[in-house]
């Protein structure tokens, strides 16, 4: 994959980079601890733990230097994603098969880091919720909250995994509630549910993602990211939901709702605009940007599974090699296109 | 009649060095379809087997009397009539794993691989040396097939030779790995399979790498591969 001009290089190394990126995650990550308690905490722990494993094992196998690539930074975005997309309370071992599926297949047999065509935190998201679909679903009800050792015992499996502990995600609990009901239900009654809805999108998860949306901002005040991809992602999403929500506001729920739940924050500030997998033209970032929020809004609104960033971040890491082709500016003093 | 050396370069070829599924890329359909477990990749390949040694005499004991133009009709038709007769087969004897293989077993016919070693190998070559170039390209297919089989059944529900007690009812499957495992669903999937078949490829360029070190030889030229289905 080759960038477009100009090929000025700022003097800023990959470590610094991931740890800004891991930065700007601390205040989604802060919300989503105070909703679901230090379970996300753990998770986390155990994902970076996995992610350097894994990352050591293969550096080693294919002889790369092990101090260099390993304090780089980039397996702990990696496993943060992955900690952050996986349901909290999932067992010990799920998030650690994902963890190593994205440091080993998706990054390491693809050559590495910054050769990967595909996002490895949205790998191991798809092949987990395509192979686990029952554990992946299952997320904490907002409202009863264990302490932290009872979220340990769950988590490495020696307490029995309660009904009553886990639910689906707003997002989710809406689809289903309109798919049962036969038209009967509406969403604004829905969305009157504060215990589940919130005041705009899902209890608690609104602030989640208002956290990544503050930390989103600074990853672009600080030009790590440009704005094309969130900003094109967040049209597109508030777009079709908006057109969707004006013709049947009873049927689909408002842009507000789409952009505070979910994956979206998420997604538009910090998995979509991964320089490695995505577009590197202005042009191209932005219909990489609208394509994932289209495909986002598509796949969740009428597909089966609960959110549809991963699956639409990795559709548009498929065409994201095509789309840079298609969209190469014109070289400097040129009229048309190289 | 047939050399030592000739059944070895056949037997060679057929194993590992032209292997239909991980040096041709040749038969991805039933690949992909039916390794879900070794038992029914072993026993598609063992069905390919005969079909393949049946048409490889067949087609070289006529290849002098079939015009060349038609040559390709001429061979289907040889290859569907004893596709037919397998089918019916193991419709008669193994019916539960016919259910199984369903479509797989008349897609035999289509099969690249058959169709392939016909024209290139038993279209040119006597009815003794097609024979076994039919059982050895089958051979490669069988082991294939089988180990990608046994990775995927192991990985997606933790058991080995399931599906055994329909070709052998007196024996069962046998479970490695605890009840309680949840099962990487993934691995029984179709992308599973390609996953797999990719890592197998891999270790099979890998081991050639290798060797070809330790012989302080030239690296053989990439063969040019064509998939089809």
């Amino acid at each position: 994959m080759f960038a477009p001009a100009p090929f000025l290089l700022k003097d800023v190394s990959v470590s610094q980079v991931m740890i800004q990126v891991c930065v700007a995650l601390i205040p989604g990550i802060a919300a989503y601890a105070s909703l679901v308690g230090p379970a996300i905490l753990v998770q986390l722990a155990i994902a970076t733990l996995a992610a350097l494993a894994a990352e050591a094992v293969m550096l080693r196998i294919l002889r790369k230097p092990l101090a260099m690539f390993l304090t780089d930074g980039s397996a702990i975005v990696t496993a943060w994603l992955i900690a952050l997309t996986f349901p909290p309370l999932a067992p010990w071992w799920l998030i650690v098969t994902g963890t190593v599926f994205a440091i080993v297949v998706a990054k390491h047999l693809y050559g590495g880091l910054g050769q990967n065509p595909f996002n490895p935190a949205m790998v191991a998201f798809a092949v987990s919720i395509v192979s686990f679909p029952a554990l992946m679903s299952q997320w904490p009800s907002v409202g009863l909250q264990l302490g932290l050792v009872d979220q340990m015992n769950v988590i490495l499996g020696w307490a029995p995994r309660l009904d009553a502990l886990s639910g689906a995600t707003p997002l989710d609990a809406m689809k289903t509630a309109l798919n049962l009901s036969d038209g009967s239900f509406d969403v604004t009654a829905l969305l009157a549910n504060q215990d589940i809805y919130g005041n705009f999108a899902g209890r608690g998860w609104e602030w989640v993602s208002a956290g990544y949306l503050l930390g989103g901002l600074w990853l672009w005040h600080r030009k790590l990211i440009t704005w094309h991809v969130p900003l094109a992602f967040m049209a597109s999403l508030t777009a079709l939901s908006g057109a969707l929500w004006l013709y049947n506001p009873s049927q689909f729920a408002s842009p507000l709702f789409h952009m505070l739940s979910g994956g979206a924050m998420l997604g538009a500030f910090f998995i979509a605009t991964d320089p490695v997998s995505g577009c590197t033209t202005p042009r191209g970032k932005l219909i990489f940007g609208a394509g994932a929020g289209l495909l986002t809004y598509i796949i969740r609104v009428f597909g089966g599974y609960p959110d549809g960033v991963a699956f639409a971040v990795l559709l548009m890491n498929l065409s994201a090699p095509l789309i840079d082709l298609l969209t190469q500016p014109p070289v400097f003093g040129m009229k048309d296109k190289a | 009649m047939i050399t030592r050396d000739e059944v070895k370069t056949i037997a060679g070829n057929g194993i590992w060095k032209q292997n239909t599924s991980i040096v041709q890329i040749l038969g991805l359909c039933p690949l992909l379809a039916v390794t879900t477990n070794a038992v029914n990749g072993i026993m598609l390949s063992l069905a390919t087997i005969i079909v393949m040694a049946l048409s490889g005499v067949a087609i070289a004991s006529l290849r002098n009397f079939i015009p060349h133009e038609i040559r390709i009709p001429v061979f289907i038709l040889i290859v569907a009539a004893l596709v037919t007769v397998v089918d019916l087969l193991f419709n008669a004897n193994l019916h539960e794993l016919y259910l199984v293989l369903g479509i797989f077993i008349p897609l035999i016919v289509t099969n690249c691989i058959v169709l392939a070693r016909v024209e290139a190998f038993a279209a040119k070559n006597p009815p003794l040396q097609s024979t076994f170039d039919g059982i050895f390209m089958g051979v490669g297919m069988l082991w294939t097939l089988a180990l990608l089989g046994a990775m995927r059944e192991f990985l997606g529900s933790g058991t080995i030779l399931g599906g055994i007690d329909m070709v052998f009812p007196s024996l069962q499957p046998i479970q490695v790995l605890p009840e309680s495992y949840p099962g990487f669903l993934l691995a029984l999937l179709p992308p599973g399979a390609f996953i797999l078949l990719g890592c197998m490829i891999a270790w099979k360029n890998w081991m050639e790498a290798r060797a070809a070190e330790r012989n302080k030889q030239k690296p053989p030229a990439p063969v040019a591969t064509a998939g089809c289905h």
